[in-house]
């Protein structure tokens, strides 16, 4: 009871800040947390469900119009998450180190971003962009066309070693960045560095202004992609992957065809990558080479290893963490700083104003990263929200390989 | 087709692609030996590489701005921060070994690499900071040395500048003392046998943990003297250009066969030759239609081909699947 009430003031309390200072990171911070609460704490499920629905459904929104970044963040890690939990599928469940992950968005957000735009005509001859409304069509061709992307790449690749195949997913990440950077020619498919634009944006329905609608669709986008990994989770091949990834050779002698299986996960994980490929390149309107590098693929290994591998709740959770740590907080600290520099603050006779000016905290993502990554392997290794099979392989690992040193070689 | 261009340039190309060989082999032979020990992936290899870079430019900085630059012998210049960059180096993996994946040691094969790939990022930015706060720039050129840029010409085509026949010297000499360390000295068994089998290796009297420290001393210090040879040589760096010559030695140490120390520099060398000529064959072969910029493709296409047909790599060191 205690805690229904709880739940119910946290999140109409937070709303209300955000109203009240709508430009104040705090406030909103506090309202991703009070999220947090009422996903995690005691209370009846329909309590759960109905707040969380008002707060995304309503709520957020609502934001939006005090404050049009905040809703920005809001699609950002809406996009982030359907990421997240793609990768989620091939790391976490199937147990393969995907480090190219991203070229799957690439190939996504490029195949509608080049019929989708009158660059089309460059390419294909006369007749582009396509109606708006093809958008829609194209959601489903980017995710076709990701997933055949990762079964080419996976067929010759996945009888390779864990550690190799993460080297070459890293490697084929590369060369579809390197492709798009250099494909202006001969024939010109990409437009190489100066990127593609004005991709065209789908029809709105009920007049809705175009954040907004970007927003409930990748909230819908989002929801689809949760509903599928759950009921994939425990499927057959869900757990199929689970017994490659505990003991590749086991799962092979119940019968579980390996390459098909991992083949399979990896046109699941590519498949998701896909779709918000296309809603992306169609909600920034330009597209160039760099948002698909390697840092944005190390990024969303780092929300699936926060989270906790395997793990839904985890992914979402990993997602959200680490995009608002860097659109919101990172940000926030480089804005603040600028503003104390030109107040001419002072810090213990230190004059801020003489900080040097290369100096930007929203520059050092990477830093977020990497201490993620290293923190987390070392000190939880099954991650903030662990699935529940992986909690309990990881918290006894005596028995594993541990055992004797250089045993099984 | 342009015959005589191409038959023209081909041994300045050979020249520059040796250069580049010995460059990446250096390189390699930190993240083999490394391979070697523990048959893990070090990705913060690109970083204790790119430390020794800095390492270099800081102290030619230094000198310059204490105008002893000039004044000092070019030689007794080079050599302090080829150590300088190596101690650097060296102490540098030896830390991070001791941080962040001695804990992890015997965990599921992935949990360490993804630690390093961590490692690796967390170190771009903290290099980053420190010279964004220490010189408001993070975007280095080496200082000229005058002498190290003169150069001989072999014909009326070809030429040589005395820093690339310092980055050929010298990497021949740190090769051969590893070579030497490795196959002549009692450490150099101890890092074979801890290679072969930790457990006997310990039975045998071997401090395991020292002797990895140790690989991981070396292959830094390698890696830190590659990095200054690479600053000498290419002048430019930035804490993120590590990553892809990281990257491309580690194809060549694949491509030598992972955990072999001969074949590292091999595969260095013929990745290095393979990428010069493809950076200035490939435009002209393709009249103008693919650039140099392919190079990298071509690069990691070798990687993801070896690893698919024979990842034993050219000289065939076998590798053994762990549980």
């Amino acid at each position: 009871m205690i805690h229904g009430v709880a739940s119910v003031a946290a999140v109409a309390a937070s709303a209300v800040l955000v109203a009240v200072f709508p430009r104040s990171i705090l406030a909103f911070l506090a309202f991703q947390a009070s999220l947090l609460f009422v996903y995690t704490t005691r209370i009846p499920s329909w309590l759960r469900g109905g707040l969380l629905g008002v707060a995304l459904l309503v709520l957020m929104p609502l934001i939006g119009f005090y404050n049009g970044y905040y809703l920005e963040i809001a699609t950002q890690v809406g996009i982030f998450v359907a990421l997240a939990l793609g990768l989620n599928i091939v790391v976490g469940l199937a147990g393969l180190l995907d480090l190219g992950y991203v070229a799957f968005f690439a190939v996504g957000a490029y195949s509608w971003a080049i019929v989708g735009s009158p660059h089309g005509n460059e390419v294909f001859g006369g007749g582009f962009p396509l109606g708006p409304a093809w958008f829609y069509a194209f959601l489903i061709v980017g995710l076709v066309v990701a997933a055949v992307t990762g079964v080419l790449l996976g067929l010759p690749v996945l009888r390779l070693r864990g550690d190799y195949l993460a080297i070459v997913t890293l490697g084929f990440g590369e060369v579809i960045r390197v492709l798009a950077n250099n494909l202006d020619k001969p024939i010109n498919f990409t437009n190489g560095p100066k990127g593609i634009t004005p991709i065209g944006r789908p029809p709105v329905p009920f007049g809705l202004p175009y954040a907004e609608a970007f927003y409930f669709l990748v909230l819908l986008i989002v929801i689809v992609v949760i509903l599928v990994n759950r009921r994939l989770e425990d499927s057959h091949i869900g757990r199929a992957w689970e017994a490659v990834r505990e003991d590749e050779l086991a799962a092979q002698a119940m019968g579980v065809p390996l390459v098909r299986t991992k083949l399979l996960a990896f046109a699941c994980g590519a498949s998701f990558a896909g779709v918000m490929g296309v809603v992306f390149s169609a909600k920034q309107v330009f597209i160039n080479p760099e948002s698909f590098t390697f840092l944005e693929s190390i990024g969303v290994l780092a929300m699936v290893i926060l989270g906790g591998m395997g793990s839904i709740p985890g992914a979402v959770l990993g997602a959200t963490v680490v995009t608002v740590l860097n659109l919101q907080v990172l940000k926030g600290l480089s804005l603040w700083l600028n503003e104390l520099k030109n107040a001419g603050v002072t810090v213990l006779g230190f004059s801020l104003a003489d900080l040097p000016t290369q100096l930007e905290p929203a520059k050092y993502e990477r830093m977020v990263f990497g201490m993620i990554l290293v923190l987390m392997m070392i000190f939880r290794p099954q991650g903030i929200f662990p699935a529940r099979r992986r909690q309990r392989e990881l918290a006894a690992p005596a028995a594993g390989p541990t055992a004797p040193p250089g045993a099984g070689r | 087709m342009d015959f005589e261009l191409l038959i023209g340039i081909f041994p300045q190309v050979l020249l520059d692609g040796l250069i580049l060989g010995f460059m990446y082999a250096l390189i390699a032979l930190g993240s083999t030996m490394v391979y070697g020990v523990l048959e893990f992936i070090n990705f913060a290899h690109s970083e204790i590489f790119i430390v020794g870079a800095f390492v270099g430019v800081e102290i030619l900085l230094s000198l310059q701005s204490a105008g002893l630059l000039e004044r000092v012998p070019w030689v007794l210049v080079l050599l302090t921060i080829l150590l300088a960059g190596m101690v650097v180096s060296g102490l540098l993996a030896v830390t991070i070994e001791r941080v962040a994946y001695r804990p992890l040691r015997g965990a599921p094969r992935l949990i360490p690499l993804i630690s390093a790939i961590g490692v690796s990022f967390f170190l771009q930015d903290a290099l980053r900071l420190i010279e964004s706060i220490w010189r408001n720039a993070f975007n280095l050129v080496y200082p000229t040395i005058d002498v190290l840029n003169e150069r001989f010409e072999l014909t009326s085509t070809i030429d040589i500048s005395v820093k690339s026949l310092v980055v050929i010297a010298s990497a021949l000499l740190v090769l051969w003392g590893l070579h030497a360390l490795v196959n002549r000295t009692k450490i150099g068994t101890a890092i074979r046998a801890v290679a072969e089998d930790q457990a006997a290796a310990s039975l045998m009297g071997i401090n395991v943990n020292r002797i990895i420290s140790l690989t991981f001393l070396i292959g830094g210090a390698m890696g830190g003297a590659a990095g200054v040879l690479f600053g000498v040589q290419y002048g430019l760096i930035n804490p993120y250009s590590g990553f892809i010559p990281g990257l491309k030695a580690f194809t060549a140490a694949v491509l030598g066969g992972i955990g072999n120390v001969p074949g590292a520099m091999m595969g260095g060398l013929v990745l290095g030759l393979l990428e010069a000529f493809a950076a200035s064959y490939l435009s002209l072969l393709t009249g103008g239609a693919f650039g140099a910029e392919y190079k990298d493709i071509f690069a990691f296409s070798i990687l993801i081909l070896i690893l698919i047909f024979r990842p034993k790599g050219l000289l065939g060191e076998v590798v053994r699947e762990r549980a």
